[in-house]
């Protein structure tokens, strides 16, 4: 070895170590798209066979074994809207003060910036449990005791509180994604607008939020999307196993896809026979985060479009 | 002729805007320290000194846009038209409807050429479509700009070339029509052709409102000053009439800067 390295002085000394870094590394990228691919396919392969109109219209029929998901999507799109009505605004707030208002050495904006960290970091059966312990046995009983004289109204799972539950969930990742969208308005366009006797709530409210709308709009889809396929947050909180009827009300409980799922897996009665309800569900389920994020996508590519002059 | 206007005292200064004992504070750091200085209305003061002198920073208290800084203090008075404009019940706010800024890098909006100039209009109430109209096509002639702009108005702001958006910037600030204009190194990001435009865009701003301009280009702030002041490491160094100071300053940092030797 010796010899050889002395007669060709100009000898690649890294080449295998190179080529054990690209093969490895290609190796993995492979493995991802192989794993996701198995995924997919699998679920499409199963699932597609199974989607129909009726299945997308009727309601489960048979102990679970016949019928459609009609009253799951109709959970999960309510579920969702409400989640997003409660959690969008509420984060998109907290990140205009945390950006637009808080002193850069806010002990206050500190602390709010940890708690979210921190947030982010529970696990989402935790999110569920605290559901169940502070919405529904807690404020639910308290609305029931002062406004329907302790008579069973609110204390119980349902649409509103499993929606809060999850909007509490989806809470931080809309904060992030909010404030990095702010952080993403150059600070030339806020002087602009105060040096010309705006207000700093002027300021936000013509300039900076405007300018941040794409990103904060992107962020708050993909928040949604994620919680729109949580289920652990409302297995306690107000997810039916089965109902009859759709919810009407906010205090009624709800089916939802991906709590279906997990029920036609775990609690069928006829393992065989659900199965391709079970790999139908999953697709809807799958197919609605995807459009979520293609929208989200669309929406980015969009506003990246916008920030560059036109001409 | 010449020789006789040099050897007369300077002529007395209306003033518009005067300091007395300004400082201003950075956390801890003192970036300007207790200037006096006084603003002749309808003219161009020019503020020159080497980088870090504080010329800027007390700029930006001429209209308080040091209070949107954190860990800023300002002490001292600033007076406009002999009003404090730091007192207690002062609304900075309405301080700046006063006292326009432009600023170093030309900052439109991402909005169209018309709405970057009714901003300040908009802010202040006015809803009157013609007005609105009208005072747009005032603000940008007066800028220079509603010539070659007159024909895309609704087109985005972005789109002009550098010359261009730092003129509209300046008819932005010009269409709340300010009583002083604050101009932060203007010309600093423009080549020579559109910096002698801005120069001479200045010099006829002058017949109509009182200017102060930062500048790093000491044959800019020969050409369209009539005074101006050096500040050297956070303080006021020497003020004085344009001309006699370039030709025969009184302190030696003066002429040590001017003269090219440090800065």
């Amino acid at each position: 070895m010796s010899d050889a390295t002395s007669s060709t002085p100009f000898v690649r000394r890294d080449g295998i170590f190179d080529r054990i870094l690209v093969v490895g590394s290609a190796g993995a990228c492979v493995a991802l798209l192989g794993m996701l691919a198995m995924v997919l396919l699998d679920i499409v392969i199963g699932g597609s066979g199974r989607i129909s109109l009726e299945f997308l219209t009727a309601a489960p029929s048979n102990g679970m074994t016949e019928g459609g998901i009609f009253p799951a999507i109709v959970g999960t799109a309510l579920l969702t809207f409400l989640m997003t009505i409660a959690a969008v605004p509420a984060g998109v707030a907290t990140a205009v003060y945390l950006n637009e208002y808080a002193p850069t050495n806010s002990t206050l904006a500190r602390v709010v910036r940890v708690s979210i960290a921190n947030l982010a970091g529970v696990p989402s059966i935790v999110f569920g449990l605290f559901g169940l312990g502070f919405f529904v046995s807690t404020l639910g009983r308290a609305i029931d005791v002062t406004l329907f004289s302790g008579e069973l109204t609110f204390a119980r799972p349902s649409l509103l509180w499993a929606a809060l539950t999850l909007s509490v969930l989806t809470l931080p990742v809309v904060v992030v994604a909010t404030e990095e969208a702010l952080r993403a308005v150059p600070r030339e366009l806020r002087d602009a607008s105060l040096a010309l006797g705006a207000t700093r709530f002027e300021t936000v409210v013509r300039i900076v939020l405007p300018e941040a709308l794409g990103g904060i709009l992107t962020g708050a889809i993909l928040a949604v999307s994620r919680g729109a396929g949580e289920v652990a947050p409302i297995m306690f909180t107000g997810a039916a196993y089965f109902l009859p009827q759709l919810p009407s009300h906010l205090n009624d409980a709800f089916m939802n896809l991906g709590y279906h799922v997990y029920v036609l897996a775990t609690q069928s009665p006829d393992v065989e026979k659900t199965k391709p309800i079970l790999y139908g569900t999953a697709l809807v389920l799958l197919m609605l985060t995807f459009l979520l994020n293609v929208v989200a996508v669309i929406l980015r590519s969009r506003t990246r479009g916008k920030l560059k002059p036109a001409l | 002729m010449t020789p006789q206007v040099r050897s007369t005292p300077e002529l007395p200064l209306v003033v518009k805007m005067r300091t007395r004992g300004l400082s201003v504070f950075y956390g801890e750091k003192q970036a300007v320290h207790e200037v006096d200085l006084e603003v002749g209305v309808n003219q161009v003061l020019a503020l020159i000194g080497p980088s870090g002198c504080g010329k800027s920073t007390f700029l930006r208290s001429l209209n308080r846009m040091n209070d949107t800084v954190d860990g800023v203090r300002v002490l001292g008075e600033v007076d406009l038209d002999g009003r404090p404009i730091y007192g207690p019940d002062v609304d900075p706010v309405v301080v700046r409807r006063h006292v326009g800024m432009v600023f170093q890098r030309s900052n439109p909006f991402p909005k169209s050429i018309f709405d970057n100039v009714a901003y300040g209009l908009r802010i202040a109430g006015m809803r009157d479509k013609a007005e609105l109209a009208l005072r747009v096509e005032k603000a940008l002639r007066h800028a220079a700009l509603w010539d070659e702009v007159k024909d895309r108005l609704f087109e985005s702001g972005l789109g002009l070339s550098g010359g261009q958006q730092q003129r509209l910037c300046i008819a932005r600030a010009l269409a709340v029509e300010p009583e002083v204009l604050l101009m932060d190194e203007p010309a600093s990001a423009l080549d020579p052709i559109a910096t002698a435009r801005l120069e001479d865009l200045i010099s006829e701003l002058r017949a109509e409102l009182t200017i102060v301009i930062v500048t790093h280009n000491m044959q800019q702030a020969a050409r369209v000053s009539q005074r101006t002041a050096f500040f050297y490491m956070g303080k006021l160094v020497e003020v004085g009439e344009t001309q006699r100071m370039f030709t025969r300053p009184k302190e030696q940092a003066t002429e040590d800067y001017i003269s090219g030797r440090f800065g």
